[in-house]
């Protein structure tokens, strides 16, 4: 099919989309007007129920845990997935990062983004750390924290080189802790069916104080375990996606 | 009563949906998958919203606060995570059309047949 052809098959499936989609506006009961009650409800029985103050961590961890069992495991399988598409192939070798042309050398990093990078690594993996320890109080939790975490990994590969980026994330011990952050969340919910309850009961003390540091039991464990889970597997991910650009070439090419 | 917010969601999926019919690179293909994926962020978080509402965080307001719902902003959350993992392996296919065909651009690439 020719561009053009294409273009008009779209608008014309795009109308129809879009009458369909004004026609379902009309049963909505518009912005502003969220009729319940499952929110309400859940605003007002998860501070006293789970001591955990911010009720998106706690539905997230403890009401639909088992949910984020399965959305934590999309992560690690996709990083898996990278990391089998992106073997390395037959005809392929490895070449160091240096500039493709032989007459002139790569330019090198300017000092301005050198500095910067060096200079965020640190409050970086600060508000990694407190956004992956808090997701019982404040809007954070494990996803959020261990992004920024693996922010600082892609830092220091845009404040150095990429040859130290691998060597402060070797793939066997993120794989390591990728897989320890996927497991520590499993092994909380089994650690209640041990005890008889159901799986990811939470059966640690909640704490008295509502959104303390020791509150929510293992809201904020799990938190814990899902933060190291997210940030191995970007630093995976985005390791991999780089090796490809500075490293693989075919063979002849 | 309005529908504004509704409006933008339909604006953001048709806009990303025109990208990826009509767009001639796989990585920029991908970009507008990102942005069709960005309308149902829009979508969740405007289905519970709630007009006067604060942020359902408990922490420094009292627990009776009328607040937003929180169950959508959980699977806004988790929409984010399936979108980052849809993403890096998207990215990967396309390094690997690329190393094998020599092209990126999806038009061709139908044509190869590979």
């Amino acid at each position: 099919m020719n561009p053009a052809a294409r273009r008009w098959v779209f608008l014309i499936a795009g109308a129809g989309l879009v009458a369909f989609y004004l026609w379902g506006l009309t049963g909505l009961p518009g912005f502003g007007n969220y009729p319940g009650p499952y929110g309400f409800i859940i605003n007002q029985v998860a501070v006293g129920q789970t001591k955990a103050t911010a009720v998106v961590s706690a539905i997230n961890f403890e009401y639909r845990g088992f949910d984020t069992v399965g959305e934590e495991f999309i992560l690690f399988v996709a990083a898996a997935g990278v990391s089998v598409v992106l073997r390395h192939l037959r005809g392929e070798r490895e070449r160091s990062a240096l500039d493709e042309a032989k007459d002139r050398d790569a330019p090198p990093t300017s000092e301005a983004v050198r500095t910067l990078a060096l200079v965020l690594i640190g409050p970086v993996v600060i508000l990694g750390w407190y956004l992956a320890s808090h997701a019982q109080t404040s809007p954070s939790g494990g996803f959020q924290g261990g992004v920024v975490l693996a922010t600082a990994f892609v830092l220091i590969y845009l404040s150095g080189q990429f040859l130290v980026f691998k060597r402060v994330s070797p793939v066997a011990i993120t794989e390591a802790v990728e897989a320890a952050g996927a497991a520590g969340f499993a092994c909380v919910g089994l650690s209640a069916v041990l005890m008889g309850l159901p799986y990811l009961t939470n059966d640690l003390g909640l704490g008295t104080t509502p959104g303390a540091i020791d509150s929510s039991g293992t809201i904020a464990l799990i938190s814990f375990f899902v933060g190291l889970e997210v940030a191995a597997a970007f630093v995976l991910i985005v390791g991999e996606l780089l090796e490809q650009t500075l490293l693989i070439r075919q063979e002849g090419r | 009563m309005h529908y504004f917010p509704f409006l933008v969601v339909a604006w953001i999926l048709a806009v990303g949906l025109y990208g990826i019919v009509t767009s001639r690179h796989l990585v920029h293909q991908i970009v507008c998958l990102i942005v069709v994926q960005s309308s149902t962020y829009v979508l969740l978080l405007g289905v519970g919203y709630v007009t006067g509402g604060v942020a359902p965080y408990f922490y420094d307001v009292p627990v009776h606060t009328p607040a937003v719902d929180p169950v959508v902003q959980a699977l806004a959350l988790t929409d984010v995570v399936v979108e980052a993992a849809v993403t890096a392996l998207l990215l990967a296919f396309a390094i690997q059309a690329h190393k094998r065909f020599g092209t990126l651009d999806p038009q061709e690439l139908a044509e190869l047949k590979g």
